[in-house]
């Protein structure tokens, strides 16, 4: 997906390479699946599958927007549940004040997402390597213990929301398979937007900043403003999830952010392959499907979950995504989008820095 | 506000800034020198903690459960080093951030498993229970003093045996230029390990020494770990004088936040405004301290000058 397609390529022959990869065509099928999945767990009576198919949906968008300045940004954040939790508070929140309107929850969960990315990003972008993933990781904790903190909202104990956000006739979120088909077209637009974003100039800008900071900036690129953009961009696409997120549990309270749910979406990404378009969707299912499938040999599945994680990361690279790209090999001639492969970041307190 | 409250609360906050320092101490010479963030190091905090609280429940001694739980963590430390983490020193901060996010799983799963869901509280032996009159009339607990004083000795013998024995020296070496040390035939690996297992033993005497105030539970190493990481941050990442300073600035200024916060702010505010936000404050005031110096420091307070 780096390579961009020439002009001179005819609309079938670029159909015809596509539909002999294997990445566009489990694409497809992932979309064609989802698209059905109402039917399917309606037809089978398994609301319980509906469920965790958004919630698939919900994370994936997640990861998608970590995925964005993860893969492509090289920032590695361990704080991206901060926005999750950001999200949903924007819907609760108001709800415990009686404001139920998603023309003004969808807005605030926004704008207070990209608000706090702001904020953070000026800081902590300031920085590189282990700096960066430290200071995003104590960053997500510091608003997870202001929200701790505040009893008004329930402190711990979490907010109770008893209605979902009302959008005035478009749908009706308290239907689930509404709100399931809105977390769907807000994956897609997000994939969709990601990759419009990711393949113009300022995608690679970013991606130039990833692979080699100092040449961009010798460039020209004042690589600290794209930097900070993306971040933002990526905040606010996590807390459109947050908000979703908040919907669908209609119940929010601080350990939605806690800093293991950040782990959890920086595996997602990997598992599904960091920096490719559709790894978050691929990461988040195989997360999910993975969690519900250890979780119900035995109370215990945790050590399990750990030990794969262990074993995924020393012994094989490049996420379920670099699997389909294998296949894809032969006929692509890009280099490695993944970020593993690359040189190691070193700390900023090289010298050299 | 009376002379005695804030001397106390004085010594909370230096006693909780000791505690930082053993845990962030050993993270820092693991990034300092392998370049390697250990997530799992909270791990090995909640391990000194249960397999002390074991075996003082077990013996009726708290001396031999701290006698027991030292050598455990520093042999865990030496497992884990041997079969994860020296396989991630080469690897990008990523996979070692992911993979060690898996130990600390494995690590609190296999705590639930042994010694079940259940938090491990164990009283203290009676002469460390009591109280003492400090000069000022400040009344403070043995135990809380003790820890102090422990933790001081523990940082003197680190600077000790850094600056001024041949395996400190061994050390410096190897954080400055781990492959130069390796070809004038010093084992590299195995100094490695020993760095690793003697950070784990520091993070294992923190849990232990905090075990008997709160008590041993699943997970309890997993939120100081944070503050422990923004005490390195402060301090500079590799420094292991940045970690100590921090650790007693970010003790102070938690504890001295939460205790007096609130009647500062009424000073300004309305008593009910004060109240509602006080607490919220006094939680971030930490991190918006740390935010503070990375603005004009991004690399901390005292980067290590060699890399």
């Amino acid at each position: 997906m780096a390579r961009p397609d020439s002009d001179s390529d005819s609309t079938r022959a670029r159909l015809r390479r596509a539909s002999r990869n294997p990445r566009t065509l489990a694409g497809a099928f992932a979309f064609a699946l989802l698209a059905m999945a109402p039917a399917l767990t309606g037809w089978l009576d398994e609301p319980f599958y509906l469920d965790l198919a958004t919630r698939i949906l919900i994370l994936a968008i997640a990861a998608a927007s970590l995925n964005l300045i993860l893969g492509y940004g090289g920032m590695i954040s361990f704080g991206h549940s901060a926005y999750l939790g950001i999200g949903a508070y924007a819907v609760g929140i108001p709800a415990y004040y009686g404001e139920y309107s998603a023309a003004f929850q969808l807005p605030l969960a926004l704008g207070a997402s990209a608000l706090f990315a702001f904020v953070t990003g000026l800081v902590s972008l300031r920085t590189r390597g282990v700096y960066f993933i430290m200071i995003t990781l104590a960053f997500a904790q510091m608003i997870y213990f202001a929200f701790v903190s505040i009893e008004e909202y329930g402190g711990d104990d979490g907010l109770v929301i008893d209605l979902r956000s009302e959008m005035g006739g478009i749908a009706d979120l308290e239907s689930g398979v509404q709100l399931y088909y809105a977390a769907l077209t807000s994956l897609v637009l997000v994939t969709y937007l990601v990759r419009r974003v990711v393949r113009s100039r300022f995608g690679l800008v970013l991606r130039g900043s990833r692979d080699n900071d100092g040449r961009m900036q010798a460039l020209g690129f004042n690589t600290f403003r794209y930097r900070l953009a993306c971040y933002v961009l990526a905040g606010m696409i996590a807390g459109l999830a947050g908000w979703l997120l908040g919907n669908f549990t209609n119940f929010i309270s601080p350990e939605m952010m806690d800093w293991t749910r950040s782990g959890e979406l920086i595996f997602m990404v990997v598992l599904g392959g960091a920096g490719s378009a559709l790894g978050p969707l691929f990461g988040a299912a195989a997360f999910i499907l993975l969690e519900e499938f250890l979780s119900g040999f035995s109370i215990y599945w945790p050590l399990g979950f750990g030990l794969i994680l262990i074993l995924v990361v020393l012994f094989y690279r490049g996420g379920l995504d670099g699997l389909l790209d294998r296949g894809a090999r032969t006929t692509r001639s890009t280099g490695p989008s993944n970020p593993s492969s690359r040189e190691p970041e070193r700390c900023s307190t090289d010298p050299a820095a | 506000m009376d002379f005695t409250l804030v001397a106390a609360q004085f010594l909370n906050g230096l006693q909780l800034g000791v505690l930082l320092f053993l845990l962030a101490a050993g993270l820092t010479l693991v990034f300092g020198i392998m370049d390697c963030v250990n997530l799992a190091h909270g791990s090995l905090y909640m391990v000194g903690a249960f397999v002390c609280a074991t075996v003082t429940l077990a013996t009726g001694s708290f001396l031999l459960g701290v006698l027991a739980a030292l050598p455990a963590t520093f042999a865990i430390g030496v497992l884990v080093e041997v079969l994860v983490i020296r396989h991630l020193y080469q690897r990008d901060h990523l996979d070692q951030v992911l993979a060690t996010f898996g130990l600390i799983l494995v690590f609190d799963t296999l705590v639930h498993l042994i010694w079940g869901p259940e938090g491990l509280s164990f009283p203290l032996p009676q002469s460390l229970n009591g109280q003492v009159v400090l000069p000022g009339n400040v009344v403070f607990p043995v135990y809380r003093l003790l820890i102090i004083a422990g933790g001081l000795a523990v940082a003197l013998a680190m600077w000790i045996v850094i600056t001024r024995t041949r395996t400190g020296m061994l050390v410096r070496a190897g954080a400055s230029n781990p492959r130069l040390v390796n070809a004038l035939g010093i084992n590299i690996r195995a100094l490695f390990t020993l760095v690793f297992g003697a950070g784990a033993a520091l993070a294992g005497l923190a849990g232990l020494l905090i075990a008997p105030i709160t008590e041993a539970s699943i997970g309890m190493g997993n939120e100081i770990l944070i503050v422990a990481f923004v005490v390195i941050i402060i301090g500079g990442i590799g420094s292991v004088r940045g970690a100590f300073i921090a650790a007693i600035i970010v003790g102070l200024i938690d504890t001295l936040g939460r205790s007096f916060l609130d009647g500062a702010m009424k000073l300004v505010l309305s008593n009910q405004a004060a109240e509602t936000a006080a607490p919220a404050v006094s939680a971030m005031l930490i991190y918006i301290l740390m935010a503070a110096i990375l603005y004009f420091r991004p690399q901390g307070l005292f980067p290590p000058r060699v890399r």
